[in-house]
C-alpha cells in the first residue's frame, strides 16, 4: 500500500474510501441501499477531485491486478475500467473471449477460476446473459464487477449518469428524469431506474409500447409512450440506444419511424425546460435517438459522462477490493 | 406387457399390512384395516386378518395404492450423465412411486420397438419400480412423420408424445389423435407455441422484465392448450395435457371438460409452490419448463386440482448433470430432479394448508395418472387401485414425518434441485411393488 500521493493531499486509500462499504462485488444497483449508492457517488466525487479530474495518478490500488473479462464488444467501458485501475496504480490484464479458452469449450466458471489463480484481485465482466456475474460471484474469491450483463444491469453506467446529473444540479432529489427509447433491452435503463429512485428522482420511461412495459408502474416508475407529452416536465433526458443486437424480432417498423416518434431534435428541444440536461450512454446513433445539433449542443453532457465513468470505476474498484481484503483478512480466506 | 414381478426377496410369498389407514380413491375407501397380499396380489382387506407371518405394522400410517408418476425423464440411452434407468427407478422408489412412465427424449429417441424393449429390459434388471414407456409421436421426435404407433403400442407403449418438446406441427398432431384412437392410447402434449416462447428462460412478467431475462409468455401455453383441446374435441381422440401451469390453461380445460371433451390434464409439482421471483437468485436450478410462474397462476392450478379440472400431479422429473447446470442461464438446460421430493412437497404445500385432503392427493398421485394412461386396465394388473385382485403395488405413507432435503443423499444421479435444506412433512415409509418390499424406512437424517 502506497503511503505518498504526489498529486494529492490524500495519502492512503483509508483516507479516501469509507470503511462502511461492505460489498466485495458490485453486481447491480437494485440491491444496494441508499447509503451504499451515496457512498459510491461520494467516493467517485472524492477520487475525481483527488486525481484532478481523473487526470493524475494515485497509488491506492498499487499491487493489485484487475482483469477485464469481456464476452461482448466494448470500447468505452473496457478502456474506462482499465484507465480507472491504472490511475490508481493497479495492473490490468485483458482477456478477450474470442481468443480464449472459451472458444475451446471452457466453461465460464473455469475460465474465471483460471484467471483468478493468476492472483487477480478483481474481475470486471461483461456478458450477454443476465446473472453471469452473479454466477461467478458465488464461485470465486476475488471481487466481481458487473460491466453489463445482457439487458439486466450496468451499475457503473447507471452511477456515472447519476454522477453527471449530480455534478450539474448538486442533487438528484426531486428531479424528473426520463429514460427514452429501448427500455426492454437496456441494462443502462435498469441501473438508472434503481439508482435514481433511491436518490429521490421521479423517473419516467418513454418509448414504443413494444419496448416499454407498463409493468414498470409496479416499481413506481411513470410509463409514457409519447415523448412530446413529457418533454416540458423533464429536467433530464437520457437517450438510450436501440439495442438491435439483443432483439429477436424488430419491435418497431423502421428506424425512420422510431426517429420520427422518439428522436430528440431541435424542434423538440424548443419545448424543453431552459436548463434541461441531455445524456446519452453511447455509443450514440446520430440521427436516430438524437440529432447532431442536440448531441453537440449546450445542453449535452455526453462527454462529461465519459470522464465521470473513470471516476465511478475508480470508486467501484477501490470499494469492492478493499471490502474483499477486509473480508479475507478477517476470516483467513474462508468464506 | 412389461410388468416385472420378480420373486420376493424374502422366502415367504405373502405379506400382511396391519393396522394402517387404508385410502383407496378408486373405491372411495377410507378406513383402518389390514391388507393381505399373496403371490404379489391383493387378496383381502378387512379387520383382524391373518395368513402371513410377514407383517408390516402400518399403525398411524396411510396405506395407499402405489403412486404412479407419468412424467419422468430417465435419460437412458444417450444421456447417462444425467440419469440412467437404474438410478431413476431407485429414486422413484425413494419418492414412493411404484410405477413410472418415461418420456421419449433419449438419444436415440424412443421411436422403435427395439428402443422400448431396451428400456423394459433395463427396468427388469434394475428391479425397482414398474416402468412404462411413452413413445415418440413422430419419428426421432422431429415433428414430421408419424412413428409406427401400432407396433409401438403392441410392444408396450402406453401413450405417445414428443415431450418435453411441444407438438408444433398441428397437422401431424391432428393425424396422431385420429390414428391413435385405433389403439386406444393417448397423445400427450406439452402445450407451448414456440413462436411465443423461443429463447425464453423464465415466465414473462414483472420479474423477467426487471431481470432482463427472456420471457415465456402464458399466451404461448394457452394458445397451444386451446388448439389441443379443439383437436381433441373434433377428432374424438384421447388427449393428455402435461405441464399445465397458467390460469388461462386451467380455465380452458375447465370449460372443455364442462362440455364433455375427453381430456386429462396434469401439473408438475414445481408449478404448485415455486414462483418466478426465485429466479432473482439467478440459480439455474429454478430454470424449468413450464417456467415457474407468479402466485396468481399457482393459485389457479391449485384451484384446478381442487375442482377436478387438473387430474394428475407429476414430478416432472428432469435430472440434469451439474456441469450442464453450472453455467450461464441461457446455456443451462431446463429441469429439476424432483421425483424424490414430490410426495413430501405435495403433502407440505397442498395437504397441510388444506387445499387438498390426503385422499384427493392420493387420487392425483396414483388413481388418476393410472387411468390417464390406461394402467388401471387388467392387462397392466390394475395400477392405481387397491382392488382385490390388483397387483400389490402399495405405498405406505408417513404423513407426519418431518425431514430435510439433502441433495448429497439423493438416489437420482443428478442433484439439480434448489431445495437443499428445505424442511418437508410427509414421505414414503414403505414401498411395495408386486408384493415385494422395495424400500423400507428410508433413513431420516439425524
Amino acid at each position: 500500500m502506497g503511503t505518498t500521493g504526489p498529486n494529492s493531499k490524500f495519502t492512503t486509500a483509508e483516507d479516501l474510501v469509507p470503511q462502511s462499504w461492505k460489498h466485495r462485488h458490485l453486481l447491480g444497483l437494485e440491491n444496494l441501499s441508499l447509503e451504499d449508492i451515496t457512498t459510491l457517488l461520494q467516493t467517485a466525487i472524492t477520487l475525481k477531485t483527488a486525481t484532478s479530474g481523473c487526470h493524475n495518478k494515485l497509488d491506492i490500488l498499487e499491487g493489485l491486478t484487475i482483469a477485464n473479462m469481456f464476452f461482448e464488444d466494448s470500447t468505452r467501458t473496457r478502456n474506462s475500467f482499465s484507465l480507472a485501475a491504472r490511475r490508481l496504480g493497479a495492473e490490468t490484464v485483458e482477456f478477450s473471449a474470442s481468443s480464449s479458452s472459451v472458444s475451446k469449450g471452457e466453461t465460464l466458471i473455469d475460465t474465471a477460476k483460471t484467471i483468478e489463480a493468476m492472483n487477480v484481485d478483481a474481475i470486471v465482466i461483461r456478458h450477454s446473459t443476465p446473472g453471469s456475474p452473479h454466477l461467478l460471484s458465488n464461485n470465486v474469491d476475488c471481487s466481481i464487477l458487473n460491466a453489463g450483463d445482457g439487458p439486466h444491469e450496468h451499475p457503473t453506467q447507471g452511477m456515472l449518469d447519476i454522477m453527471t446529473i449530480h455534478e450539474q444540479r448538486g442533487s438528484i432529489e426531486g428531479l424528473t428524469v426520463a429514460l427514452v427509447g429501448d427500455i426492454t433491452y437496456s441494462r443502462t435503463a435498469r441501473s438508472n431506474i434503481w439508482g435514481l429512485k433511491k436518490l429521490g428522482a421521479h423517473v419516467i420511461v418513454c418509448g414504443p409500447s413494444t419496448l416499454v412495459s407498463s409493468a414498470w408502474e409496479q416499481y413506481g416508475v411513470e410509463v409514457s409512450h409519447n415523448l412530446d407529452d413529457i418533454i416540458p416536465r423533464c429536467d433530464v433526458l437520457n437517450l438510450l440506444r436501440i439495442q438491435f443486437e439483443r432483439q429477436y424480432t424488430r419491435p418497431f417498423p423502421s428506424v425512420r419511424e422510431y426517429a420520427f416518434l422518439y428522436g430528440m431534435n431541435k424542434e423538440r428541444m424548443s419545448h424543453a425546460k431552459e436548463d434541461i440536461l441531455i445524456l446519452a450512454p453511447g455509443p450514440i446513433n446520430r440521427g436516430v435517438e438524437v440529432t447532431p445539433d442536440v448531441a453537440d449542443g449546450p445542453h449535452s453532457v455526453i462527454l462529461n459522462q465519459v470522464t465521470n465513468g473513470i471516476a465511478v470505476r475508480m470508486a467501484a474498484l477501490t470499494l469492492t477490493t478493499k471490502a474483499n481484503q477486509r473480508r479475507l483478512s478477517s476470516n483467513g480466506g474462508n468464506e | 406387457m412389461s410388468d416385472s414381478s420378480p420373486p420376493n426377496s424374502t422366502t415367504d410369498k405373502s405379506l400382511l399390512v396391519r393396522g394402517g389407514r387404508v385410502i383407496d380413491p378408486s373405491q372411495d375407501y377410507d378406513g383402518i384395516a389390514d391388507m393381505l397380499v399373496i403371490d404379489g396380489v391383493i387378496v383381502e382387506i378387512g379387520e383382524n386378518l391373518s395368513g402371513s407371518s410377514n407383517v408390516i405394522d402400518a399403525t398411524d400410517k396411510i396405506v395407499a395404492p402405489g403412486l404412479v408418476d407419468i412424467h419422468v425423464q430417465l435419460r437412458e440411452p444417450g444421456f447417462e450423465e444425467d440419469e440412467c434407468i437404474a438410478t431413476g427407478t431407485a429414486a422413484a422408489i425413494a419418492g414412493g412411486f411404484t410405477s413410472i412412465a418415461c418420456l421419449p427424449n433419449t438419444s436415440p429417441a424412443i421411436d422403435t420397438q427395439a428402443q422400448i424393449q431396451f428400456i423394459q429390459q433395463k427396468a427388469i434388471q434394475a428391479d425397482n419400480c414398474n416402468v412404462y414407456v411413452i413413445a415418440a409421436v413422430s419419428k426421432n421426435r422431429q415433428g414430421e412423420e408419424l412413428a409406427e404407433m401400432g407396433m409401438l403400442a403392441e410392444t408396450g407403449a402406453v401413450g405417445f408424445s414428443d415431450a418435453p418438446a411441444p407438438l408444433g406441427n398441428t397437422d401431424l398432431f391432428r393425424r396422431a389423435l385420429e390414428y391413435s384412437k385405433m389403439f386406444d392410447k393417448p397423445i400427450i402434449d406439452h402445450p407451448e407455441l414456440p413462436e411465443l416462447s423461443q429463447s425464453g428462460i423464465m415466465h414473462a412478467g414483472a420479474t423477467s422484465m426487471v431481470l432482463g431475462l427472456s420471457g415465456m409468455h402464458p399466451d404461448s401455453e394457452e394458445l397451444a392448450t386451446g388448439r389441443d383441446l379443439r383437436l381433441c374435441e373434433t377428432t374424438g381422440g384421447r388427449l393428455h395435457l402435461m405441464d399445465i401451469s397458467t390460469q388461462g390453461s386451467v380455465e380452458l380445460i375447465r370449460r372443455a371438460k364442462g362440455r364433455g371433451v375427453g381430456v386429462t390434464a396434469e401439473v408438475c409439482i414445481a408449478n404448485l409452490f415455486l414462483t418466478d421471483e426465485l429466479l432473482r437468485s439467478f440459480d439455474s436450478n429454478y430454470k424449468v419448463n413450464p417456467p415457474l410462474r407468479s402466485q396468481q397462476h399457482i393459485d389457479a392450478c391449485i384451484a384446478g386440482l381442487a375442482d377436478g379440472t387438473l387430474d394428475v400431479i407429476t414430478s416432472g422429473h428432469a435430472p440434469r448433470a451439474i456441469e450442464k447446470k453450472m453455467t450461464e442461464l441461457d446455456r443451462a438446460p431446463f429441469g429439476m430432479s424432483q421425483i424424490e421430493f414430490t410426495l413430501g412437497l405435495a403433502i407440505t404445500h397442498l395437504v397441510q394448508p388444506g387445499h387438498l385432503d390426503i385422499s384427493a392427493l392420493i387420487a392425483k398421485l396414483s388413481t388418476n395418472p393410472a387411468i390417464a394412461l390406461g394402467l388401471n386396465d387388467p392387462s397392466y394388473h390394475q395400477k392405481g387401485t387397491l382392488a382385490i385382485g390388483a397387483s400389490a403395488d402399495i405405498t405406505i405413507i408417513d404423513p407426519t414425518a418431518v425431514w430435510i432435503v439433502q441433495p448429497e443423499s439423493m438416489l437420482s444421479r443428478s442433484h439439480n434441485t434448489p431445495l437443499a435444506g428445505v424442511e418437508l412433512t410427509g414421505r414414503a415409509d414403505t414401498v411395495i411393488v408386486g408384493g415385494c418390499v422395495k424400500t423400507k424406512q428410508i433413513e431420516l437424517p439425524a
